[in-house]
């Protein structure tokens, strides 16, 4: 298993109003799935992702990513999943402003220590496979969305993670810019990444070959296609 | 953690997004160190100056003058009023052969009236030995000093300094082999010395060096000097020197209690000291003001700092998530204010530098760059670097990196 979670919990304390954003929510990913989580908003389907992400942890239960117990890590410790077992694909890109293609590509791999040549022949590699091998020194604000989102998923993949998490991917993308990226997350899958995918939209979600789906903080639907 | 080569790239990146508020931001720092900078160099060079113009005096001098004289009445005079220093002291601080000591030099000076045929000016007439000229360092541009002879024969022969020869001759070159008259006794002038510097009464080049004995018979009338030079040979033993010729005075004044002493010796040192002393404290405030714009620009940069932080939420947080710890961000933001106020320290050492020789060109000192202070304000633009880009810098760690990437 790739992903494992059991009874996973969290409970927003705000003084006074006490919301619980996931409740004992148990499921699991495979390695080589292709998951789409669903749900509408307040579903918690974001606090989902974030604790998946290792961006927050849980209040209770527990989160194993590639066999390891990651809910109860300390802050460096999840810097380190963060930048080492998960790749992230966010809706807005979020590349480092006016910086070239290459450069936001090597960068998790600067965060990882890896030796100069090895980030560079690394990341001309993955500009390649994401067909941007003529765009390589283009700044993030020369490229279009779905070239900047080719270039988010050639860093996502700049350290073989564990898993590709992906938060709206295409939800600030033209159809045919959708496709295009949702036909490399395909692909990506059948060389064998695992995908972890947020959306709201039903014909993104068909790209997955599983669809969770979120209401009130539960696991309400889990089909396979 | 980066490595060093990518964390300063980082840092050059951010740096250069923004030119202008950069350049401002540093200007700060440029203002306070170069302010710095230029006024302890510029005190040094005025403290050096003042040293070697003492210096210039003759090298390792313990001087003793005569104490006040005290009427019966109690009323004490003047310093330096008491005639009781002789030559016969002189002589016997020679004669006690003390092995520290090089040459004692016996001297009476007194301001005259001297003329020539056309002009004429009011200026120090020093009587000495021959050897005045090695115990205070002088040396001749014309003619030669006079002799022991001349002294022995109370000869009418004069040394005069080249701003005499320009008073009395036109020219500062002038002089030697015509006659002079000192309170209207002639002399002839055999010697020029070369320029020295100085100004006011302590203007060496306004002098004239005439033989002691020709000074006390003929011009003055008196049997006293009014100081002895002593030349020390080595400056460590200037102070053991002083003990011993102060006992030796004090047998032969047949003084038993020091504090009624009817003389006083001070040294060179003493003299520098006291007077570098007073540029040092006067260097040292206002090296102090310029500290205080200093600390200024060290607050703007804290606070272009933290502007930056709040701008770049987004981007910190987009980094929290690829895996930058919080000492990575740290480093980071440390690097960029640490680049901003080093930078500014070296254009403001550069500054500093420029003002220095600017500002010792017209006040005519020796322009020098206080090797100590560009120590400092390396150090201290660094300081503050990390200093004020501290808080910025555990700001930016301590942000959530989910709050940080949902911020607009």
């Amino acid at each position: 298993m790739m992903i494992q979670t059991d009874r996973l919990t969290k409970v927003y304390d705000l003084g006074d109003v006490r919301t619980v954003a996931l409740n004992a929510v148990t499921f699991s990913v495979e390695k080589g799935d292709f998951l789409a989580i669903m749900g509408p908003s307040g579903s918690g389907k974001s606090t989902l992702m974030h604790i998946i992400g290792a961006l927050d942890t849980p209040t209770s239960g527990t989160y194993t990513l590639n066999g390891r117990e990651v809910g109860k890590m300390n802050e460096d410790q999840l810097a380190e999943i963060r930048n080492r077992e998960i790749g992230f694909v966010f809706q807005a890109y979020n590349l480092l402003p006016r910086t070239t293609a290459m450069k936001n590509v090597m960068l998790p791999m600067a965060y990882a220590r890896i030796g100069r040549t090895e980030r560079i022949d690394k990341a001309k590699k993955l500009l390649k496979r994401v067909g941007l091998g003529d765009r390589m020194e283009h700044t993030s604000n020369q490229l279009s969305g779905g070239q900047q989102q080719r270039v988010a998923i050639a860093r996502a993949l700049a350290l073989d993670p564990a898993i590709i998490l992906a938060d709206e991917p295409t939800g600030n993308l033209a159809t045919n810019q959708s496709d295009e990226i949702m036909g490399i997350f395909t692909e990506l899958n059948t060389q064998g990444h695992t995908i972890v995918m947020i959306t709201h939209e039903p014909a993104v979600a068909k790209y997955a070959k599983r669809v969770l789906l979120l209401r009130d903080g539960g696991i309400v639907s889990d089909t396979r296609a | 953690m980066l490595d060093f080569r990518e964390l300063l790239a980082t840092a050059f990146d951010a740096l250069t997004r923004n030119k202008t508020r950069t350049a401002l931001a540093a200007l700060g720092i440029v203002i306070g160190i170069g302010a710095v900078i230029g006024l302890i160099s510029l005190g040094e060079s005025s403290q050096q100056s003042v040293a070697s113009q003492i210096e210039s005096l003759g090298a390792n001098l313990l001087t003793i003058s005569p104490g006040s004289t005290r009427s019966s009445g109690g009323v004490r005079g003047g310093f330096g009023t008491a005639t009781t220093l002789t030559t016969e002291d002189a002589d016997a601080i020679e004669d006690a052969s003390i092995s520290s000591v090089e040459a004692v030099s016996p001297e009476y000076s007194s301001r005259y009236q001297v003329t020539t045929g056309e002009n004429n000016t009011n200026t120090t007439v020093v009587g000495g030995r021959a050897m005045y000229a090695d115990v205070h360092s002088i040396t001749m541009s014309a003619g030669a000093f006079f002799t022991d002879r001349d002294v022995e024969n109370s000869a009418r022969a004069a040394v005069i300094g080249p701003q005499v020869a320009s008073d009395l001759f036109g020219d500062t070159a002038t002089g030697v082999g015509e006659t002079i008259r000192i309170n209207k006794v002639a002399f002839q002038v055999v010697g020029i010395t070369t320029s020295k510097g100085g100004s006011g009464m302590q203007n060496q080049d306004d002098r004239i060096y005439i033989p002691l004995t020709t000074m006390q018979k003929q011009l003055a009338g008196v049997s006293y000097v009014s100081s002895i030079a002593v030349q020390v040979k080595e400056k460590a033993n200037l102070i053991s020197t002083e003990n011993e010729i102060g006992y030796l005075l004090l047998e032969r004044h047949d003084i038993s209690d020091t504090t009624t002493a009817d003389f006083s010796i001070i040294s060179q040192q003493d003299i520098v000291g006291a007077a570098t002393s007073v540029t040092g404290t006067l260097t040292a405030l206002l090296a102090g003001i310029a500290g205080i714009s200093l600390l200024v620009g060290g607050i703007g940069i804290m606070n272009i700092m933290l502007v930056t932080v709040i701008e770049r939420t987004r981007e910190i947080g987009l980094r929290k998530a690829l895996g930058a710890r919080r000492r990575t961000i740290i480093m980071q933001f440390l690097a960029e204010s640490i680049i901003l106020t080093f930078s500014g320290g070296i254009i403001g050492i550069l500054l500093g530098y420029g003002i220095s020789i600017i500002a010792a060109k017209f006040l005519d000192l020796p322009p020098t760059l206080s090797w100590s202070a560009v120590a400092l304000a390396v150090g201290v633009s660094a300081g503050i670097g990390i200093l004020f880009g501290w808080y910025p810098a555990q700001k930016a760690a301590k942000l959530a990196p989910i709050e940080a990437l949902r911020y607009e």
